[in-house]
């Protein structure tokens, strides 16, 4: 067993693999441990031993599906015992094959249903800064999940009324049935967000995009994968 | 010169407007609709007084993001686009997330008969029936609205707060959900719901029945149903200003143990491709004094 305190991305990706969490999709969904492990590893503020601390930053997975990711980076960080991967689904498990905030430690939002993540991002950026925390929100998308308009209704508030504690993550594996002809970032950009495209395997890029300061609006990052 | 009542809207404006002064954790989330009503308390509190634009998604969405972040959000617009557009973010946004909300509306069943189908919201209560933990507040006058608020804001359960154009002469009910008698006899228990009081008060003149209002259909009182229903035979009748039969289930629960005879009397589900004032419509469905009347009368 690792040491939360020096798990590595190695660790997070055998601890995905090892949690297949629905029979229905048997390839293990790990291309979005990229950004995850990222994040949980070095942009986050996020105490794992004080997980509700109201000042912490808040990742929130909207796209619920597939995540084994999600669960092995929490289990790596030592949200919750890497047994629970073994049992992931079974019907006293705290993890399902989407997660449920009230299930799971370190689970910020339920997700599942696509296209409720990024909305609900900006109630809570907005609401992080009506209290007077500097907390960050980050809310990974996959791209075929911005085929749901609710996230386009959430990407033009946002980026009309400059909603600086928000950043968007894309995982584009170029699964939207229809495309994004121009490419997934111009949506944001155009809507008046930072936004830059990198290759999710180059973790160093994704740390500088997720790092990036945008102190004037909105910020997305694209990672991009051919898994 | 007459000065107009005060609307349920202006209530209801004026309340949350103090409530945001004094209380830090409530924020008001808008879709343009109302906006207007809310310049003043925008300009002081700009943080918690939002107007995402016509998003109905983003609305509930961000109400409900308000919530995770600890504050109690309150959501407005018209109701069809708050409960029906917007129902999977209802369902998805608060409840499963371990939180709650206040959803304020207007428009309710036929407020805007000029603008007709698309802004009716007869099936609102309905569709709250089917989520668990949301309380449902259907003021029948503009001085109901402040206690229902505070009710509704100083509170870790959902609440859905009806606000509507037709109303009572006078309030008759605080916020304690209790059955408010009004008359009493025995051949019926008449429970009018918000604003179809006066009517149904005028309907059942020189009948013997008893008339007890609410402005609190969920949770229905039925502790007070059930002392009221002994009285009369276990018969029942509901006047509701939405959906006929949205509260026969509550009813029939209540008395399950009893040979109920129950009438539900309601906005009926025919799309009446009609137009008027809200007055017409009250008429077409059968909701005025004389409807109200013919149905009791057959009933009984």
């Amino acid at each position: 067993m690792m040491s939360a305190m020096n798990a590595t991305y190695e660790d997070a990706l055998a601890l995905a693999r090892r949690s297949v969490s629905d029979v229905r999709y048997p390839v293990v969904k790990t291309y979005t441990l990229d950004p995850i492990w990222v994040l949980y590893d070095r942009v986050l503020r996020i105490d794992p031993q004080r997980p509700d601390h109201p000042a912490r930053d808040r990742f929130l997975l909207s796209k619920g599906h597939g995540p084994s990711a999600f669960y092995a980076v929490l289990a790596a960080k030592g949200f919750f015992p890497e047994t629970w991967l073994d049992s992931i689904a079974d019907v006293d498990s705290r993890l399902g094959s989407h997660p449920d905030r009230t299930l799971v430690p370190g689970a910020e939002i339920s997700a599942g249903s696509l296209g409720h993540g990024l909305p609900l991002g900006v109630g809570l950026a907005l609401g992080l800064r009506a209290k007077g925390y500097d907390s960050q929100v980050y809310v990974l998308v996959g791209d075929a999940e911005l085929d749901e308009g609710s996230n386009h209704e959430a990407i033009a508030y946002a980026g009309a009324t400059g909603l600086a504690n928000l950043h968007v993550i894309v995982a584009d594996n170029d699964s939207a049935s229809h495309g994004w002809p121009g490419g997934v970032a111009s949506r944001f950009s155009v809507n008046g967000w930072a936004a830059s495209t990198v290759d999710s395997t180059d973790h160093d890029a994704l740390h500088a995009s997720l790092t990036e300061p945008h102190p004037d609006g909105p910020r997305a990052t694209v990672a991009v994968t051919r898994r | 010169m007459t000065t107009e009542p005060k609307t349920m809207r202006e209530a209801w404006t004026e309340h949350t407007s103090a409530l945001l002064d004094v209380n830090p954790f409530l924020a008001l989330v808008l879709a343009d609709i109302s906006d207007d009503y809310f310049t003043e308390a925008a300009a002081k509190h700009p943080g918690r007084v939002v107007n995402v634009g016509i998003r109905e998604q983003l609305l509930v969405g961000t109400a409900g993001g308000l919530a995770l972040a600890g504050l109690r959000p309150m959501a407005h617009t018209y109701a069809p686009f708050l409960v029906e557009r917007a129902f999977e973010q209802v369902k998805l946004d608060f409840g499963h997330q371990g939180t709650s909300g206040v959803l304020v509306s207007v428009g309710a069943s036929y407020d805007w008969a000029e603008g007709s189908f698309t802004h009716f919201s007869p099936r609102d209560v309905a569709l709250f029936d089917t989520l668990p933990g949301w309380r449902v507040f259907v003021p029948g006058h503009a001085d109901e609205v402040p206690a229902l608020l505070d009710s509704a804001v100083d509170s870790t359960e959902g609440a859905y707060v009806r606000l509507s154009l037709r109303h009572n002469a006078a309030a008759h009910a605080g916020a304690d959900g209790d059955l408010v008698v009004l008359r009493e006899g025995s051949r019926a228990t008449v429970i009018a719901v918000g604003p179809l009081l006066d009517n149904t008060l005028a309907a059942t003149e020189g009948l013997d029945v008893t008339v007890a209002y609410t402005n609190t259909p969920r949770p229905l009182d039925t502790a007070g149903l059930r002392d009221l229903a002994s009285r009369t035979g276990n018969t029942v009748v509901l006047v509701e200003p939405y959906l006929e039969g949205t509260s026969a289930a509550v009813a029939s629960e209540a008395l399950a143990d009893r040979p109920l005879r129950l009438l539900s009397v309601g906005v009926g589900r025919a799309e009446l491709r009609r137009y008027g004032t809200a007055a017409d419509h009250e008429h077409l469905h059968g909701l005025d004094a004389q409807g109200i009347a013919a149905r009791l009368k057959a009933f009984l």
